[in-house]
């Protein structure tokens, strides 16, 4: 691997790290608030999957490029512009139907890259790819369910839904979009193009709108930015909260 | 006030292929899938199960307190029902 490819390895990392981080630190906000005791512990449990996977991704990054740097130093001390996560991972939870929208949105999405991913020439993202696969079919599964039950539910809660879908759709857009990273990984099978992802993914939004009595937006503008390092007004916020502690009191332990 | 709470369900978890099923705890959910997804976080997340039951908690029959007498003090004493000289497959699961 060459030097250009490593630091695109590297980028690429963090990208996934940071979308699962950045989602988890959101869904962990639930904890305690959840609308029943069953699916807070359901919400955290998420939240915990995508901590879990962000950690194995900064690991790696932090192997690749060799500095010493530890997972705790790509998740506390890198600042807004330095996250690459994506940009729906970091819009405020609303209510629960407006986060189970955008759990439904990504994990469909993260469905169809680990699927992919799986197959990558790296055997290391390979592997990440292969237990990040199990956790998000078993979102997939828990999100769908909710959005078909709401969607399809009370006048108030098919209103909840419709407002989180008219919300969020403007940043699937940023999910699919590819650079220089990507294109330097994808010709030696080591990252997904994203374009072969767009329809399974389409066609699984459909599947599921349909049953939950959702229409698909159409004509959106869409919202992209993630790549560069250009995020929303949220993610400044949620990085404040997540960073201060070990920012106040560097290597702070329990 | 008025109970709003979902419908109980039993939540019983296999260990592993082939043991029988043990009765984990309650949960509350609206339906069946629901059900089995709540049962599934609040009782398997600690890699205690392969494969869970959930049943709507007024569907099981439960013998009460009176019963006692005449359920389970006649086998007290009848020690040739237990098969304590061979091997049970049930012995294998403690």
């Amino acid at each position: 691997m060459n030097a250009n490819q490593n630091k695109s390895l590297i980028n690429y990392c963090l990208r996934l790290g940071d979308s699962s981080l950045v989602l988890g630190q959101r869904l962990g906000e639930w904890c305690g608030h959840g609308p029943i005791l069953e699916e807070d512990i359901a919400l955290t449990n998420i939240s915990l999957d995508l901590i879990g996977q962000a950690r194995a991704f900064y690991t790696y990054a932090g192997e690749l490029e060799n500095k010493g740097k530890t997972e705790d130093d790509y998740a506390f001390f890198r600042d807004e512009r330095e996250y690459y996560n994506l940009l729906i991972c970091e819009q405020p939870n609303g209510d629960f139907g407006q986060t189970m929208v955008r759990q439904f949105l990504y994990s469909a999405f993260c469905y169809y890259f680990y699927s992919a991913l799986k197959k990558s020439s790296d055997a290391r993202l390979a592997a990440l790819a292969d237990k990040s696969l199990k956790e998000v079919t078993y979102h997939l599964r828990h999100s769908s369910e909710w959005l078909i039950r709401l969607g399809d539910g009370t006048a108030e809660s098919h209103r909840r839904v419709a407002d989180g879908v008219a919300d969020l759709w403007c940043f699937t857009g940023d999910m699919f979009v590819m650079d220089d990273v990507d294109s330097a990984l994808i010709k030696d099978g080591i990252a997904v193009d994203l374009n072969a992802l767009k329809m399974p993914w389409e066609n699984k939004v459909k599947e599921v709108f349909q049953l939950a009595k959702l229409s698909l937006p159409e004509n959106v503008f869409m919202i992209q930015g993630s790549r560069d390092g250009k995020h929303t007004e949220h993610l400044g916020h949620l990085l404040t909260e997540m960073q201060a502690l070990p920012r106040a009191f560097p290597g702070a332990q329990w | 006030m008025s109970n709003t709470q979902w419908p109980l369900w039993e939540v019983f978890t296999q260990k592993k292929s082939g043991v029988p099923f043990e009765h984990a705890g309650s949960i509350h959910a609206p339906d069946k899938e629901l059900a089995l997804q709540n049962a599934r976080d609040v009782y398997s997340r600690r890699n205690e199960a392969t494969c869970i039951w959930v049943v709507p908690s007024e569907f099981i029959v439960s013998s009460t307190p009176e019963d006692m007498g005449s359920f389970f003090e006649p086998s007290n004493d009848k020690i040739y029902r237990h098969p304590n000289f061979y091997k049970t497959p049930g012995a294998s699961f403690e």
